[in-house]
C-alpha cells in the first residue's frame, strides 16, 4: 500500500520507534519567540543541559513588541523583562537571534518561510500552535508547550503519537473575490472547532493547487483552529519557485538534489487517508465569523444564527453566550454589524501578498469616519517591500495606521489591544473572547472584507464599495 | 515530577465547551519568566462574575475540573495548565480535549482524563447538587468516581498508555531521551547534506 504524505514525511523522521510508545521524531527546524521560551531555557540551566543543536534554531521576537517607536525600549516593563530574556537567552546558549529593529524580524511564522528556512519535507515546530502554517510547503510543522521546546532545545527530537491521517479536498475554482480565508473559514464552519482532532491534514484539490503560497499558508495557519494536528500541502513547481534564491535556499548542486527529493513528496495514488471531506469551491462566498469561537461563522450575505437553530445543545448553549459577549440580536444581516476597529496584519493574513490586495481595495478611498484601520505588516522585510511598492502611502492616504512588524492586535500582548465592548474585523485567526483586549469583540475576515469594511465601517465585501475616484 | 497515582478532591462543575486557552489564561497574563504565579490570571474575565463557579467558597478549594468538549483549544501556551496548577487543580475531567492541550498537560503533571459525555453531565448534576463534595480519579484502575450510594457515579476514563506510565512514574521525558542519544547521533549522520541550517 503506498503512503500518504504526512506518513512520508514523518516515517522520514523517526529516530526511534517501539510498541506502546510514541516516536521519537527529529525535528529539522525549531522556532522560539519570547513567550513560550523562557522556563524551557530556564529547565535546560537548572539541568546543566545545552542547546543540541543551535544551528537548527532560530528565534526570533514577535508577540509583545510595540510597532510604533520600535527604536526606543519597549514601555510596558513585562514585556521587556521577557524580550530581554530571550535576548540572553539567545547569547548564552548560541541560538541565532533577530531581534527588534533586525531586517529579520517579524513574526516567527512570517520570518521561516521569507528566510527560505521552511522546505518542503521537513518538521518544523515552535512553541505555538500556529506553526501550521509552514505545513504549506509540504512539511510537518505544529505548535508545542514549553516543556516540550525544553525537550528539542536538549534533544533536537519529540516523542510523538503517530496522528492519523485525512484528506481535504477542495474541488473546483474559488469564484473572483473570495480568497484562501474564506475558504478555511468555511471549512471550519463545516467541521467544527474539534473536527481535525488527531489528524494531520492534508489540502488537496483543484482550489488548493491554485492558491498562492501565501493564500496556502493561510489555509494551513489556520488548521489548528479546526483542531488539526498540522496542516499541509503537497509541494509543486510553485512551491519550489517561492524557495528557489531565497536566503537560506539550497543552493547548486545541493538545490537540485533537494527538488529531486521534494518531488517524492506526494500522496501516493494508492496510499489511504484516515478520514476524508470534500468542500466545493465553487460554492464559497466571503464569510466571517459572529461568534467567539473560529467554528462560528457564516457568509457575509447571512444574517447573525438563532441560537434556537442549532440542533445540539452544547451549540445552542456556546452561541448564546456567544451572541451575549458580542453584544448581537439574532436576525441581524451580518452587513449591518458596525465596526470600530479594522486590522489587517497577523500570521495569517500578514504577508506582501496580503498587502497588496488591501491597497488595491483601498486605493482612491477614505477609511468610514468612526472607524480605523490598523495595519501591521508580519516582518521588517515585508514592512520595507510594501514601501519600496509605495502600499504604506495608499495606507496612509486612506486614513489608516501604518505599523511597525508583529503580531500586534492579534492578541493584544503589546499596546494594540480594543478597549471593552470594541468591536473589530481581523483578519487575525481567532475570535475568543477577550482575545483582542479584554471585553473586544472580533469578527474575522478576509483581507477584501477588512478592506471594504474599513471604508464603509459596516461589514463588507468589495463588491458593496462605490467606484474609487482614481486619480488622474 | 511527583508520581501521580490517585487523587481525591473537591469536584468544579465548568458548565462550558470549548474553553480555549485564552479564556483559561488570557495573553497579557503570559509575560512572567517562571513557571509559577499563574493562578492570578485563571480564568480572569469570569472571575469579574460574582456567579462563576470559582468565586463561590464551595468550590474555591477544587482541584478537579469537571469541564464540556473541546477543552484547551487554541493557542499552545503550557501556561494554561501551568495557571490550572498553580491555583491547585491536579485533574481535569472532559469529553474532549484538544491535542496540544493534552500534551502539555501529561508533560506538566496534570491529569487529562477523558471519560463519556453522560459522565461531564452526571458530574456536574452532582457537583451543582452537592457543593464541595469530592472526586476521586485513580490513575491505576483509570476509574473516576464521585457521590455515594444509589446515586454514585462511577466510570473509567481514556488516557494514552504511555502517559499514564509517565504520569504513575513521574518520569521526567528529556532523561528517556538522552538515554537514546547514540540512535540521535546516528540519525544526524545520516541527514542530507541539503537540509537548512540556521547558523
Ligand atoms: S500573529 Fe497571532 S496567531 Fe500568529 S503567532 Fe502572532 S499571536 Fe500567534
Amino acid at each position: 500500500m503506498g503512503k500518504t504524505l504526512a506518513e512520508k514525511v514523518w516515517d522520514e523522521h523517526v529516530v526511534r520507534s517501539a510498541p506502546g510508545e510514541p516516536d521519537l521524531l527529529y525535528i529539522d527546524l525549531h522556532l522560539l519567540h519570547e513567550v513560550t521560551s523562557p522556563q524551557a531555557f530556564d529547565g535546560l540551566r537548572l539541568a546543566g543541559r545545552r542547546v543540541r543543536r543551535p544551528d537548527l534554531t532560530l528565534a526570533t521576537e514577535d508577540h509583545n513588541v510595540p510597532t510604533v517607536d520600535w527604536d526606543k525600549p519597549i514601555a510596558d516593563p513585562v514585556s521587556r523583562l521577557q524580550v530581554e530574556t530571550l535576548r540572553k537567552n539567545a547569547a548564552e546558549f548560541g541560538v541565532r537571534l533577530h531581534p527588534l529593529g533586525d531586517v529579520e524580524q517579524g513574526i516567527v511564522h512570517v520570518v521561516g518561510p521569507q528566510l527560505g528556512l521552511t522546505q518542503p519535507g521537513m518538521t518544523i515546530v515552535c512553541g505555538d500552535s500556529h506553526t501550521s502554517t509552514h505545513g504549506a510547503f509540504g512539511a510537518i510543522a505544529f505548535g508545542i508547550g514549553t516543556s516540550e521546546v525544553e525537550h528539542v532545545l536538549a534533544t533536537q527530537t519529540l516523542m510523538q503519537a503517530r496522528p492519523r491521517t485525512m484528506a481535504v479536498t477542495i474541488d473546483g475554482s474559488l469564484p473572483p473575490g473570495v480568497t484562501a480565508k474564506d475558504l478555511v473559514l468555511t471549512l471550519i464552519a463545516h467541521t467544527g472547532t474539534g473536527g481535525g482532532q488527531g489528524y494531520i491534514v492534508e489540502y488537496r484539490g483543484q482550489a488548493i493547487e491554485e492558491l498562492s503560497m501565501e493564500g496556502r499558508m493561510t489555509v494551513c495557519n489556520m488548521s489548528i483552529e479546526w483542531g488539526a494536528k498540522a496542516g499541509m500541502i503537497a509541494p509543486d513547481q510553485k512551491t519550489f519557485d517561492y524557495i528557489e534564491g531565497k536566503p537560506e535556499a539550497p543552493r547548486g548542486a545541493d538545490w537540485d538534489a533537494a527538488v529531486a527529493h521534494w518531488k517524492t513528496l506526494v500522496t501516493d495514488d494508492d496510499a489511504v487517508f484516515d478520514a476524508e471531506i470534500v468542500l466545493d469551491a465553487a460554492e464559497m462566498t466571503p464569510f466571517v465569523t459572529w461568534g467567539t469561537n473560529p467554528g462560528q461563522g457564516v457568509p457575509l450575505g447571512a444574517a447573525v444564527p438563532a441560537p434556537d437553530s442549532f440542533e445540539d445543545t452544547d451549540d445552542q448553549v456556546a452561541a448564546r453566550n456567544a451572541l451575549t459577549y458580542m453584544g448581537l440580536e439574532a436576525g441581524t444581516p451580518m452587513r449591518d454589524i458596525r465596526v470600530d476597529t479594522v486590522f489587517v496584519g497577523s500570521c495569517t493574513n500578514g504577508r506582501i501578498e496580503d498587502l497588496r490586495l488591501a491597497a488595491e481595495i483601498l486605493q482612491g478611498h477614505r477609511v468610514a469616519d468612526g472607524t480605523r484601520l490598523l495595519v501591521v505588516p508580519g516582518s521588517v522585510r515585508v514592512r520595507l517591500q510594501a514601501e519600496a511598492e509605495g502600499l504604506h502611502q495608499v495606507f496612509t492616504d486612506a486614513g489608516a495606521e501604518w505599523r511597525g512588524a508583529g503580531c500586534s492586535m492579534c492578541l493584544g500582548m503589546n499596546p494594540d489591544q480594543l478597549a471593552p465592548g470594541e468591536r473589530s474585523a481581523s483578519t487575525s485567526n481567532r475570535n475568543f473572547e477577550g482575545r483582542q483586549g479584554k471585553g473586544g469583540r472580533t469578527h474575522l475576515v478576509s483581507v477584501p472584507v477588512a478592506a471594504a469594511t474599513a471604508v464603509r465601517g459596516t461589514l463588507s465585501s468589495p463588491a458593496d464599495l462605490q467606484p474609487a475616484h482614481t486619480e488622474a | 515530577m511527583e508520581p501521580f497515582t490517585t487523587h481525591t478532591g473537591v469536584g468544579v462543575p465548568l458548565r462550558r465547551s470549548n474553553v480555549d486557552t485564552d479564556q483559561i489564561i488570557p495573553a497579557v497574563y503570559l509575560k512572567r519568566v517562571t513557571r509559577t504565579g499563574f493562578e492570578d490570571g485563571l480564568f480572569a474575565a469570569w472571575r469579574n462574575d460574582p456567579d462563576f463557579v470559582l468565586n463561590k467558597p464551595e468550590y474555591a478549594a477544587g482541584s478537579v475540573l469537571v469541564a464540556g468538549p473541546d477543552f484547551g483549544t487554541g493557542s499552545s501556551r503550557e501556561h494554561a495548565v501551568w495557571a490550572l496548577q498553580n491555583h491547585g487543580f491536579r485533574v481535569v475531567v472532559s469529553s474532549r480535549f484538544a491535542d496540544i492541550f493534552r500534551g502539555n498537560s501529561g508533560k506538566a503533571g496534570l491529569l487529562a482524563a477523558q471519560v463519556d459525555e453522560k459522565v461531564v453531565q452526571r458530574l456536574w448534576d452532582h457537583l451543582e447538587a452537592h457543593p464541595g463534595s469530592v472526586v476521586t480519579v485513580d490513575l491505576e484502575s483509570r476509574t473516576v468516581r464521585a457521590g455515594e450510594g444509589a446515586d454514585a457515579i462511577e466510570d473509567s476514563f481514556d488516557i494514552d498508555d504511555y502517559t499514564r506510565w509517565r504520569l504513575l512514574e513521574g518520569l521526567d521525558d528529556i532523561g528517556i531521551t538522552l538515554g537514546h542519544e547514540d540512535v540521535v547521533t546516528a540519525f544526524e549522520a545520516a541527514r542530507p547534506s541539503w537540509k537548512p541550517v540556521t547558523a
